[in-house]
Formats: structure tokens, sequence, C-alpha cells
């Protein structure tokens, strides 16, 4: 499809080769689809795609392992982490990450997860924040914010009777076996950028043997938040990053790990 | 010259490019791909303009886009 360069041209972007040439399943102005293209980046510019593992989750992103040509064990809901746990401690020189939605991570997994990070099991998680059950269709979840309509509260998520969103950052940076945990957003380049170095260290905190690395992505569901790619690209700057603040939360990468 | 190769078959027409082109020349075209989308394009009078900077590649969640950047000639700034 694409023409060849010419003489005085060089390609400055085209797809990793880890990433699946294939139509996703996402919904248009799904970031789901950024999130994979940075992981895959990554472990490809880090020589880790022949030694990966990956442990997927339940939500949208169930068919990752049709789009990263990677190893794969697709786990039960919410248990991404606990089966990491066992495939990192029986091939401790794999590299080995989950990729979680908030639904699966923040709601059914919430205790598999934080043990996991307790624990300082020497994994990585992507965990990836749009407020909402996207693949069943739009129920609340834990991170649902304050007034966000869902299928399940019609009238908006109201304080009192469900409680406020849940920060899984700042979370799982308060445990004693995280490394590092990061919150970033993928709704503008600058963003998507921090992003990439983000998940960068919280890699390398594993290839580095110190720890646990947990990265939080911000991103959007234009179709069951009801909105355009575009408006719900800008809700992520204008309702979701004044409650869910970007930035590193803990980060003892330099200091040699947790123990 | 810089430019975009947009892969129309793949583009869902969720417009995100258009937002983040430092340029302003990715717009919704009139055409529909297979799957029904209206996909975005550079129209031919802009395609000069393009910088290369990659930011539509970078947001695109589909990867629809390929980047070429012209190289500088030498000594230049």
């Amino acid at each position: 499809m694409s023409p060849a360069a010419v003489k005085d041209e060089i390609l400055a972007f085209d797809r990793p080769e880890v990433v699946a040439d294939r139509a996703t399943h996402y919904c248009p102005g799904c970031h789901h689809g950024v999130a994979h293209r940075l992981v895959g980046e990554l472990l490809t510019e880090m020589g880790l795609v022949d030694k990966t593992i990956m442990v997927t989750a339940i939500g949208c992103s169930v068919f990752l392992y049709n789009y990263l040509l990677l190893d794969a064990v697709e786990a039960p809901h919410g248990r991404a982490p606990a089966v990491a746990t066992g495939v990192k401690r029986s091939r401790p020189d794999n590299f080995v990450f989950t990729y979680q939605g908030d639904g699966d991570l923040a709601s059914i997994g919430l205790a598999e997860i934080v043990h996991c990070a307790n624990r300082g099991e020497r994994v990585s998680v992507v965990f990836v924040n749009n407020t909402v059950y996207g693949m069943t269709g739009g129920q609340m979840a834990p991170t649902t914010l304050i007034g966000q309509k869902t299928t399940t509260c019609p009238g908006g998520r109201c304080r009192e009777r469900e409680g406020m969103p849940i920060k899984m950052a700042e979370i799982i940076g308060g445990l004693g076996g995280t490394v590092f945990a990061a919150r970033a957003a993928l709704n503008n380049v600058k963003n998507i950028r921090q992003a990439k170095k983000f998940l960068k260290t919280a890699f390398e905190v594993q290839t580095k043997g110190l720890g646990f690395g947990f990265v939080e992505l911000l991103s959007a569901c234009p179709t069951n938040w009801k909105m355009s790619p575009v408006k719900a690209n800008q809700r992520i700057e204008t309702e979701m990053i004044p409650y869910f603040p970007l930035g590193i939360f803990k980060d003892l990468s330099g200091e040699g790990g947790v123990c | 010259m810089s430019r975009i190769a947009i892969d129309e078959a793949r583009c869902k027409g969720c417009l995100l490019c258009t937002t983040v082109c430092p340029v302003g020349i990715l717009v919704q075209s009139p055409r529909f791909n297979q799957q029904g989308y209206k996909v975005a394009e550079v129209r031919p009078e802009d395609r000069d303009k393009c910088t290369g900077c990659t930011s539509c590649a970078l947001i695109c969640p589909d990867l629809a886009i390929t980047v070429w950047r012209s190289k500088k000639p030498k000594g230049g700034a």
C-alpha cells in the first residue's frame, strides 16, 4: 500500500515488526492501539521480543495475542498478576508483563495486583484506565468519575452511593514491593512520549531484577462515553487528568530495588 | 520532501491525527473506505507543507500512517 521510500528520504515512522500488520477490532479513537504500539516499540528497542511472555487479561484487550506477535498466556478475569507471578518464578530469565484494563485490574483483580506488587514480583504491569467496562457495554468501573453516566449508573456516579474513583497508581506506589509506579495519558503527543518513558522505566526495573513496575495509562473509550473520538480525547485533558494526576508516584529504580 | 502515507483500509476515521498536525493539513476526506469510515487525507495542494514531525503517526491508534522525512541538505540548518 505505502509507496516505497525515494532517494533523499528517511523512513521516520513505521509499524514495529512485533505489532501485527492487521486491522484491530477496536472502535475508532480507542487508545488501545497506541498502548499496543508503545509496548511493541519498547520491546523491540530493548531487544526483549524473543524472551517475552505476556499475560493478557479479560476486557477489550483480550485479543492482544492477535496484535502483538509474542508468546502469551491468557489469564482468568483479573488474575493476570497471579498468572504472571507463576510464569516469572518458573521462567525467571524471561521478560513477563501483564496488560490489563481498569475493570479487570481495579475491580475483580484488585487482590491479585495488590499482593503481586506487595511481594515485589519481578513483573511489569501495563494498566489501561478508561474509566468504564468497555467490552461488556459500558458499565460502571471502580475508576468511573463522579457524575459520569454509565449503563449501571444512568444518573451519573454518585459519591454517597458508589464512592470515589480508585486511584491505582497511588495505591500501587504505596506498597513495599513496588519499585516504579507512574501514571501517563495517551491523549496527545507530549503525553504519549511521557507514557513511553514511564513504560521503559517499568520494563527496565524488571530486566535489572529490581522489582515490580506499574504504569497506568489514561485512555479514551469514545463508544461507551458516547462521544466522538476527538471529544473523548479532550475529556481526558479536562476531566480525567485533574482527578488522576500524571507523574511518578514511586521510583526506586536508581536505588537498587526493594531487596 | 517530507510526506505521509495513510493506509485507507486501516483508517477508522477517528480524526485524532487532525488534532495534532502542527500545520493543519490533515482533514477528513469525502471518501468512505470498505469498512464505511470516512478516512483522513492530505489534500494534494497541501502535500508539500508536511514537516515529517510524525505527530499524526504517534497518535494514530490504528497504525495507519507511515511517515517519510526528507534528509536535511549537508551544511544546512
